[in-house]
């Protein structure tokens, strides 16, 4: 026989996925929310996204390039994805400059730093925005009303709440948009932040191609909810309805496309649910208590300081598990 | 919603090409290679020698303790002479060498394709003659079957399960077989349903093969005991634990046999052998081997003695396609990719698979993005990431207390994985190290 056979083991098949196609579908995800950002915030958020995606892509490839003298995988896409991310989680009006500060170090010190794609600990976007949110507090917070509104300066809706237990919701419901802009994205907040449909139209794309597991938005919110929902019902003169913290802030965008980052979550379906409750939790608590008005990155990071604990003892359920238990 | 087993599991494409091909049997060769080893367990001792004359049916090897089986001539000729020959893995494993003169058969088979539907024997004297047959499971395992039907003390069952959901991806011969010997099968299915002694006996069968579920839930009418479960499509669902869990609900503990919820399972293909045994004393010398591949010229089922070579069955089927990069013993999940032709087809071989090159090579390996699918798909409820991190580590501790030995190697995860991960190989490395230590434990 003249044809040169490959020998070897099973499984001869594989099946289409690969972790580019992974990553392109999730940037092709954050499309309706990028076009949100764009209708809302004008042509400057453009330049964001582009100074964001541009500066992660680019710290990734010189790292790789000179520092670990490895092959670049840029064309992975995965940081696309944190460029576009970083982008979605900061206001319109920030310089320039910063956005590209915090691309380099959501890339080479959110990622780059713990081996590249797969090791990092933290969401890489989540550690650009603390450390954004930390270094240039003020730019941080300049948050622009959308351009129907003349895109000029405003709080967003947690900041106007931020204070209502002391002055009481009903004083500040004029301040305070209608649920139908707060849905559609109508509102002041991070670039890709406030638009729940476009957010949830990508969600329904990733949970549909099996990219994401549904129970972490569920969860997440339904926590958030769940728990924001226990002081409203306590005191409502005091504290906002759960819709308004479901569709407020960054819990969209983090519960969606944040929590659900496959390197930063647990790997088994128990595992997720306990993350995604947890952050939805510690979102409620630094909203309601904390120095933040909103809370969602930061709830997000802890609770990726928790995966190893979480994956080390929420294990899958095996097969036969019963049974095991029944004869041991 | 028809019924499935609960937990992983893949959907590969299905590339059922033959599935229309009619069973045809392939020409005798001129020289057939019988391997001694053909199932688990010891291999048969041989009681022929060179220049001796054989004839079809003829035992020619014995089996050497409790797991083994004995091995019959599939020709009539002389023994050209005893020696070594490759299994599928590379491994020298001796062989009865056959040149062959005529097509005579031994006396009191019976060849017609009359039907004989009458069950005389009684329980004992069916496993004594399952395994003077030499019939082992053809499902892939090529576990001996008597050795199923010997009921260990203190143990019941209840139910047999059949198995008949051939669900690798190209595999058709056991499609084939359920439409074209519905009815001897079926005996066949009596046969091992009264040598467990019991009353239920359930045939599962994946809905991508609605003709042969149709048939035999026809054909099954006027035996009370034998039902048809029309099962969801899913791999791996022919694997025993999860074909039980899909058919009766019940689950099989981890390293137990299904004998502990009441069960024992064979495959169809096993099934048609006990009925040739039983009913025609025609021991396991033939199979169903489906020749197939997407660039092979005539995808086909062929009936093959046992001993054919490999290279044989390809040319019947139009040759070896130019651009075949692997040639698979079995299917694409569970299957061995063969370095070598020559080999011969044995009792357990259910499909030879040509993949081109451009599918026979592996993908880049990256890093682990943590996806979590290998957990997913396991339907051992493993974790298949994390198994892979600690053979790589050499920590076979962790890797035992993980469960890597209830890993039954279907491949899932290995195939499911975006970063093209070798997941299953170091399992498999796990599972052989986790072995020897215990071997090692129990010898001091």
């Amino acid at each position: 026989m003249s044809t040169k056979l490959t020998a070897g083991l099973s499984p001869h098949i594989k099946s289409p996925q690969s972790v580019a196609k992974v990553m392109w579908a999730v940037s092709i995800a954050l499309i309706p929310s990028f076009i949100a950002s764009v209708t809302f915030f004008g042509p400057r958020a453009l330049l964001v996204l582009a100074v964001a995606v541009l500066s992660c892509v680019l710290t990734e490839a010189f790292i790789q390039a000179f520092m670990l003298k490895k092959p670049i995988t840029v064309s992975d896409g995965s940081a696309v994805v944190t460029g576009l991310l970083l982008a979605f989680n900061i206001p319109v009006s920030i310089p320039l400059w910063m956005v590209a500060v915090g691309g380099f170090v959501a890339i080479g010190i959110g990622k780059m730093a713990f081996g590249g794609i797969g090791n990092n600990p933290f969401n890489p976007a989540l550690v650009g925005r603390a450390f954004m949110t930390t270094s240039f507090a003020a730019p941080m917070t300049n948050w622009r009303l959308p351009l129907v509104f003349d895109g000029s300066t405003g709080a967003t809706p947690l900041g106007i709440i931020e204070n209502a237990a002391q002055t009481g919701m009903s004083a500040l419901q004029s301040d305070l948009p209608g649920y139908f802009n707060m849905f559609i994205g109508n509102i002041g907040g991070s670039l890709g932040e406030t638009s729940a449909l476009a957010i949830l139209i990508g969600g329904i794309f990733l949970v549909a191609r099996g990219l994401i597991d549904w129970r972490t938005p569920l969860f997440f919110l339904g926590s958030l909810a769940a728990f924001t929902g226990i002081f409203w019902g306590i005191a409502p003169e005091s504290y906002a309805d759960p819709l308004f913290h479901v569709l407020a802030g960054g819990a969209m965008l983090g519960a969606w496309f944040m929590a659900t980052d496959m390197t930063t979550s647990p790997m088994s379906r128990k595992g997720r649910i306990i993350f995604a409750v947890g952050a939805g939790l510690l979102t409620g608590i630094i909203r309601l208590f904390g120095a933040f008005p909103g809370g969602v990155s930061y709830a997000i990071l802890i609770m990726n300081a928790m995966v190893p604990v979480i994956d080390n003892h929420i294990r899958p359920k095996r097969f036969a598990q019963g049974a095991i238990h029944e004869k041991a | 919603m028809s019924k499935t087993f609960p937990m992983g599991g893949i959907h590969p494409p299905d590339t059922k090409i033959s599935a229309a091909a009619a069973i045809t049997p392939l020409a005798i060769p001129a020289e057939v290679v019988i391997p001694l080893g053909q199932h688990i367990g010891a291999p048969a001792e041989p009681i022929v020698k060179a220049g001796d004359k054989v004839k079809a049916g003829q035992l020619i090897a014995e089996t050497a303790g409790f797991i083994s089986a004995n091995i019959h001539s599939s020709v009539s000729g002389t023994v050209k002479k005893i020696d070594d020959v490759a299994d599928p893995c590379g491994y020298p494993k001796k062989a009865v060498y056959i040149t062959v003169e005529g097509d005579e058969w031994a006396e009191g088979i019976d060849r017609s394709p009359t039907l004989k539907k009458e069950i005389t024997l009684d329980r004992d004297a069916i496993v004594e003659k399952i395994k003077a047959g030499g019939i082992v499971g053809m499902g892939g395992a090529s576990f001996p079957t008597n050795v199923k039907y010997m009921i260990p003390e203190g143990k019941t069952a209840d139910t047999l399960v059949i198995n008949g959901v051939e669900c690798e991806p190209y595999l058709t011969a056991d499609h084939r077989l359920m439409l074209e010997h519905a009815d001897e099968m079926l005996v066949g299915v009596e046969i091992l349903r009264i040598a467990l002694g019991v009353e239920k006996a359930v045939i599962g069968i994946e809905e991508n093969k609605p003709d042969a579920i149709k048939l035999l839930t026809e054909r099954s009418a006027e035996y009370p005991g034998i039902t048809v479960e029309s099962l969801h499509m899913q791999y791996p669902q022919g694997a025993e634990k999860q074909l039980i869990k899909a058919c009766t609900g019940r689950e099989v503990p981890s390293g137990k046999l299904p004998i502990e919820v009441g069960c024992a399972v064979n495959n169809v293909g096993t099934a048609y052998a006990v009925y040739q045994m039983v009913q025609k004393n025609q021991p396991l010398v033939e199979r169903v081997v489906t020749v197939t591949g997407k660039q092979v010229s005539n995808p086909s089922n062929f009936l093959v003695r046992v001993g054919t070579s490999y290279a044989a069955c390809i040319e019947a089927a139009g040759g070896l396609p130019e651009d075949t990069g692997k040639v698979i013993s079995g299917g694409p999940m569970m299957g061995m990719a063969i370095a070598d032709l020559s080999i011969p087809v044995a009792k357990g071989t259910s499909g030879i698979l040509m993949l081109p090159k451009a599918e026979s090579v592996r993908p880049e390996v990256e890093n682990c993005i943590r996806c979590g699918a290998c957990v997913s798909v396991c339907p051992m409820g493993l974790e298949p990431y994390l198994l892979e991190k600690f053979a790589r580590a050499d920590k076979w501790d962790q890797a035992e207390q993980r469960a890597s030995m209830d890993c039954m190697e279907c491949g899932c995860c290995s195939y499911i994985c975006p970063s093209g991960r070798p997941l299953l190989d170091y399992i498999r490395i796990a599972k052989g190290e986790i072995n020897n230590r215990r071997r090692a434990r129990a010898s001091q």
